[in-house]
């Protein structure tokens, strides 16, 4: 019998990759697997609900956007609203880490360490301009948070508004719960013009890896 | 704020104690300044002490580039009792950035130190502990010189996403 | 082995002056290396840690509860902010300076615009003068606000927070009202202020410095006499001012020790000499001084700003320099000058004649300086803040050596460190 060996190349790579992170299931296997992990059922509508009304965010201030996240855990705008006023100061506890400011370079490995350490399921928001995309500090000792970890949220500002967060925090809970508003798809009427994913092959070598949501690298 | 005669005055107290220290002297707008030997820092700062400039306001790092030698550390010394401040210079080269601490006579002097060497590269002799401040242990490089780039990340447009997706500049 | 004992009086327990000689009477040698007969811990006080005091990190050389050394490490939220401010126009590096410190974000742009002036040698109107006066002193009211919020949270003080905050946002109130921001508001530029007040400003900003005094009384009221609050400040971490000035140190750590130097008393700069107000001192400079002294900077600050709406002067926002400050939009439809300047100032800048510059004033939490290099060009050569935080940062050792570690985070919350400051 003729062993067919195809050539090794990059994309054949990714392709074992891919199956060894299927975790050796196969085609009915892996269908019920991809079922399960899709919010269809009664329960998890329920789970989902209580856990978007419940959150422990970490107590993580940056910079600036701290004293704005200081403001939304005081009396005017107010996350007790909603329930998530049991800021948590250790990482196990927490559910969602709000990077609140610039991330350094020096900071970068001990964000992505508290994030390592928080338990499934968790989430993250990039408050501010600086965490998300650099800010207004291009330059060599900032990093985005793109880079290093999976993000749910971006909130613009510089820095945003404490009602500016309010609205990232409530679309994090949409998302939790499973009801995420389309955007401005669904006010303009543009269905169908979602954008593609960048093909994995005409990436270019990337030389840090960037995770997608959902993507957990335990520690 | 010392006038411009005070200064020339200074200036000659210090000529007379150490005969090589004292090349320059500027005045700009109110600001006095004594551009100093590096080798004869230490003097220089003990000898201002004395007189009465007993507090270190600031200690801070310039990069003159492209005029040589590059590297200035700047002393801003202030007399509190006359309410009275003198800058003090004194530039180093990139090939030999060596200067002597103050960190003796100032205390204060330590952090700033720490981070004009990190910043710039000067080496401070005499530090008790002369490493990285504000940068990882790791790197390379003394970022607030002239010379080394701003870097970034190049902002990821539609025009250029496919290009720059994951790159690092 | 309570010591709490013996402030409930449950009869005998070791007070704290026991407690502390039994720890003295174990002799440490000079190098802090671990030997067989005392043993010392290293404790990470982390990068993150629930002391919102920013990412601090504290390696501390325990012995039981006992800090006996402690480094601080620092670095974790370097922005590069001076690099990217020889990057930018002058204009545009008041935004940038603006967020290093970022609770008193009008003294950062005062300090920068402050070395411009002194370079361009522009004359700040005396307008312009009064109402930087104004909003300096609200951003150190609300700069306390916060100081005294967190600190009172990490005392466990935790209702202090939401009052603390009742007070700020009313505060950010009035910056949104004045410019458009809550914070980082870009209101100073060089040569004056961006706009002139929106009428209705100065009725609400007097009836919250009407409002501010009784409610700092409050807050005194809420924590002087609470024993924990008393038992944690009082006596705990001085440090003598000849130490504090050898090590640089400004502001009201200095004033909490009992030496009376405040940049606006004795170096005033726009328009502090037209005011008469007291500055707290101290006199012992433990913790308690240092919250006193920070106490009493409301009430000054009131006043301060109610001279200064009393007497505030009619006249131009900002410089009529026009090659520096761009004219008002009117004028662009009928002069072409003015559309020659703007266009100028928009696209590079105004370009500063070569010098260099130091500019200190009287922050919140010490002398915050601006050091600016121009080379001629519309971008700076080298700007460089001084900052209050990252020199006192040095007195955190020496302060807390030989106290428990409780007073480490103390103070910590006394000493107001802004690492936004401190890293740049």
């Amino acid at each position: 019998m003729e062993i067919k060996r195809e050539p090794l190349t990059d994309f054949r790579v990714r392709q074992l990759k891919a199956r060894d992170m299927l975790r050796g299931m196969d085609d009915e296997e892996l269908e019920r697997y991809a079922e399960e992990r899709v919010l269809t059922t009664t329960v998890d509508k329920a789970v989902a609900w209580a856990q978007g009304n419940s959150i422990y965010p970490l107590t993580f201030g940056l910079a600036c956007c701290a004293i704005e996240m200081m403001a939304i855990v005081a009396a005017r705008a107010d996350i007790a609203r909603f329930g998530w006023e049991a800021l948590r100061a250790s990482p196990r506890q927490a559910d969602l880490i709000i990077l609140s400011g610039r991330v350094s370079i020096k900071m970068a490995p001990v964000i992505r360490r508290l994030w390592d350490q928080m338990l499934e399921p968790k989430w993250a928001i990039s408050m501010g301009a600086c965490c998300s995309s650099q800010g207004v500090f291009n330059n060599y000792a900032i990093v985005p948070s793109d880079k290093f970890m999976p993000i749910e949220v971006h909130v613009p500002g510089c820095p945003p508004r404490p009602e500016a967060l309010m609205h990232g925090i409530l679309r994090l809970r949409d998302k939790i719960q499973g009801n995420e508003p389309e955007g401005w798809r669904e006010r303009y009427a543009a269905k169908g013009t979602e954008e593609l994913l960048p093909n994995e092959a005409s990436l270019g070598s990337a030389d840090i890896s960037v995770f997608k949501p959902g993507d957990t690298a335990g520690a | 704020m010392p006038d411009a005669t005070e200064l020339e005055l200074t200036a000659q107290e210090l000529r007379d104690a150490h005969s090589d220290s004292i090349l320059d002297t500027e005045f700009h707008r109110g600001r006095a300044v004594l551009v100093v030997n590096p080798l004869r820092i230490k003097a220089v700062i003990e000898h201002l002490h004395d007189k009465g400039y007993t507090m270190l306001a600031s200690l801070h790092g310039v990069d003159y580039y492209p005029h040589e030698p590059r590297l200035g550390v700047l002393y801003e010394m202030l007399d509190r009792t006359r309410v009275d401040r003198i800058s003090v210079k004194a530039r180093v080269s990139t090939e030999d950035p060596r200067i002597d601490s103050v960190v003796e006579l100032f205390p204060g002097a330590d952090f700033p130190e720490r981070e004009v060497y990190d910043m710039f590269g000067v080496v401070f002799e005499g530090h008790p502990d002369l490493r990285r401040i504000l940068m990882p242990e790791d790197y390379e490089g003394h970022p607030q010189r002239r010379d080394f780039p701003v870097g970034g990340e190049p902002v990821l447009f539609t025009y250029n996403e496919e290009q720059n997706y994951g790159k690092y500049v | 082995m309570t010591t709490t004992g013996a402030s409930t009086g449950e009869g005998p327990a070791l007070t704290p002056e026991d407690y502390r000689q039994r720890e003295e009477s174990i002799t440490l040698s000079s190098s802090p290396v671990v030997g067989e007969s005392h043993e010392l811990l290293t404790l990470n006080i982390g990068p993150h840690h629930p002391a919102t005091h920013g990412v601090l990190r504290l390696l501390t050389t325990l012995e039981g509860e006992v800090v006996r050394d402690i480094k601080p490490i620092i670095g974790y939220v370097h922005t590069g902010i001076e690099k990217t401010a020889e990057d930018k126009a002058y204009w545009k590096v008041i935004p940038v300076v603006e967020r290093m410190d970022y609770l008193s974000y009008y003294f950062n742009a005062m300090a920068f615009c402050g070395a411009v002036e002194a370079l361009l040698d522009v004359e700040v109107p005396p307008r312009a003068q009064y109402l930087r006066v104004i909003h300096m002193e609200l951003n150190r009211i609300a700069s306390h606000l916060l100081w005294l919020a967190t600190s009172a949270l990490d005392l466990g003080a935790i209702s202090m927070f939401w009052y603390g905050w009742r007070e700020r946002e009313a505060c950010l109130d009035l910056f949104e009202m004045s410019s458009g921001q809550r914070m980082h508001t870009r209101y100073f530029q060089v040569g004056g202020v961006f706009e002139d007040i929106p009428p209705g400003w100065e009725k609400k900003v007097r009836a919250y410095i009407k409002e501010m005094p009784t409610r700092a009384d409050q807050y005194a009221d809420l924590l002087e006499k609470n024993q924990i609050v008393l038992e944690r400040l009082r006596g705990t971490c001085a440090l003598d001012k000849e130490t504090l000035l050898k090590l640089g140190v400004t502001g009201p750590l200095l004033r909490a020790a009992g030496e009376p130097w405040d940049l606006r008393k004795a170096h005033p700069y726009s328009s502090y000499d037209h005011f008469s107000f007291k500055i707290p001192v101290g006199t012992v400079g433990d913790n308690y001084d240092r919250y006193r002294v920070r106490h009493a900077e409301f009430y000054e600050s009131c006043k301060i700003i109610e001279q200064a709406l009393d007497g505030l002067p009619e006249g131009p926002h900002i410089t009529t320099d026009r090659k520096v400050a761009l004219p008002p939009r009117h004028e662009l439809a009928t002069s072409m000058e003015a559309l020659i300047h703007h266009f100028k100032l928009v696209t590079e800048g105004f370009r500063v004649p070569p010098g260099e510059a130091y500019y200190p004033i009287e922050g919140p939490r010490g002398e915050l300086g601006c050091f600016v290099r121009s080379d001629g060009s519309a971008k700076p050569a080298r700007v460089h803040m001084r900052d209050p935080s990252f020199v006192n940062l040095q007195a955190l050792a020496p302060m807390v050596k030989d106290g428990y570690i409780a007073d480490l985070i103390a103070t910590l919350a006394m000493l107001d460190p802004i690492l936004g400051g401190i890293d740049r």
